[in-house]
């Protein structure tokens, strides 16, 4: 085998390796759709944040606007605070409304913003006011029961 | 009886003697794999020869494996996720299994015992016949003219048909996942976009397959180094690149899985 037939072999190896790494990166991974553009932080305060995870989305009208950066309790207040980067290319009014959504039944959990109506936008640093907690489904199934068990005790 | 178990004890200490002296010996020739691997990185010529008989000729038998365990992944991962009815998640799991362990682990052990054990058994047979000797006779070094562009052949190999094995396999998750099964086609690759991160999965797991690469070379070219020069040697040599490069492999997984995917 000659050399230059071998360098023809290589290359088309060495080529194809880098092709399957792009692969992963753009078609496998979320390298094409990763926000590398500008983000602004705000804080939201949450009761209970259930199964929220940290570079969970932040969804507006089912569109990601950002990511959630960081979480910690605080515990002076009893409160868990949650670091949103949204994208600087949206803006959003400071009476928006955070709520803690599950995508799908048993699906992960993001948060999700219903837009409000003041005029003055919300800036880098600033706190959203007005949250919703994740929903316990304990709690949601044992209000029923009770709620049920009331209506039956009513009805005798 | 005193004597049987003098001897048994002068044997067990001597194993571990010699084992000691054969990793201090191992770790010594990678310093001078090390220092001498300017050579091959000049004579570039002699490491694209390497990559071709290491990584070219390991395409077929790493292409198809990917493609069959990833077939396997999608089946055994289909039936369990129908019973939680979340069949859409399986992009996920097949994507995330073979990213971030199978991909590098599965085409290690692939690599080691179609590359690494013709590697000792080469240089194995070099030494047998004394060309290692002839070549330092013609003052050449045979660690910078044969065994530096083995381990960098096989070192740049290794990450390449990681990815290629991890490529297929997920390819092979699709066909199927997505054609044969009929799970639905956007949300077997949506998810698996939402779920795999780059940096987190796909860069750690290169950089898995980089350090097995770099484990399997090793071994292999000191084991042929090593080997004693008879052909009896060289078999005993090619055996044990296999076995300790394998569990090589598997031990140093474990450390660098702890390292990168729970740490916190």
């Amino acid at each position: 085998m000659s050399r230059t037939t071998l360098d023809l072999w290589v290359g088309f190896f060495v080529a194809v390796g880098l092709g399957a790494l792009l692969f992963l990166a753009l078609k496998v991974g979320n390298m094409a759709s990763a926000s590398s553009g500008d983000t602004y932080a705000i804080q939201a305060k949450f009761d209970n944040i259930g199964g929220l995870k940290v570079r969970g989305a932040v969804k507006s009208a089912g569109v990601v606007v950002g990511r959630v950066a960081e979480i910690r309790f605080d515990p002076e207040a009893y409160v868990a605070v949650v670091t949103l980067n949204l994208d600087a290319r949206y803006k959003f009014p400071r009476d928006t409304f955070a709520t803690i959504n599950t995508s799908g039944l048993l699906g992960e959990q993001y948060i999700g913003f219903e837009v409000g109506g003041d005029t003055a936008m919300l800036k880098a640093g600033d706190t959203i006011k007005k949250t919703q907690s994740a929903v316990v489904l304990e709690k949601l199934i044992s209000q029923f029961m009770f709620n049920k068990a009331a209506e039956d005790g009513g009805k005798k | 009886m005193d004597n049987a178990i003098v001897r048994t004890l002068r044997g067990l200490g001597e194993k571990v003697t010699s084992r000691v002296w054969r990793l201090g010996y191992a770790s010594r020739f990678f310093l001078a794999i090390i220092l001498h691997s300017g050579t091959s990185l000049r004579r570039i010529n002699l490491t694209i020869r390497e990559i071709y008989f290491t990584g070219v000729l390991s395409l077929i038998i790493i292409l198809v494996s990917g493609m069959f365990v990833g077939m396997v992944l999608g089946l055994q991962g289909y039936d369990t996720l129908q019973r939680y009815g979340s069949t859409e998640a399986l992009g996920v799991l097949v994507s995330l299994s073979l990213v971030r362990e199978l991909g590098p682990v599965v085409a290690a052990l692939l690599f080691a015992s179609r590359a690494g054990s013709a590697i000792t058994a080469e240089i194995g047979m070099m030494k047998a016949t004394e060309q290692l000797s002839a070549m330092e006779m013609m003052a050449v070094d045979p660690i910078a003219r044969v065994v530096a562009p083995r381990f960098w052949g096989g070192v740049i190999s290794m990450p390449l048909l990681a990815a290629l094995f991890s490529a297929m396999g997920i390819f092979g998750g699709y066909l199927v996942g997505v054609q044969l099964i009929g799970v639905d086609e956007g949300s077997f690759w949506s998810q698996m976009q939402a779920s795999v991160d780059f940096r987190e999965d796909i860069l750690n797991g290169v950089i898995k397959s980089f350090v097995f690469g770099v484990i399997v070379s090793w071994v292999a070219v000191f084991e042929g180094y090593d080997a004693e020069p008879t052909a009896e040697g060289v078999s005993g040599a090619t055996t044990r690149t296999v076995v300790t490069s394998s569990l090589a492999i598997l031990a140093a997984d474990f450390v660098l899985t702890a390292f990168m995917f729970t740490g916190l």
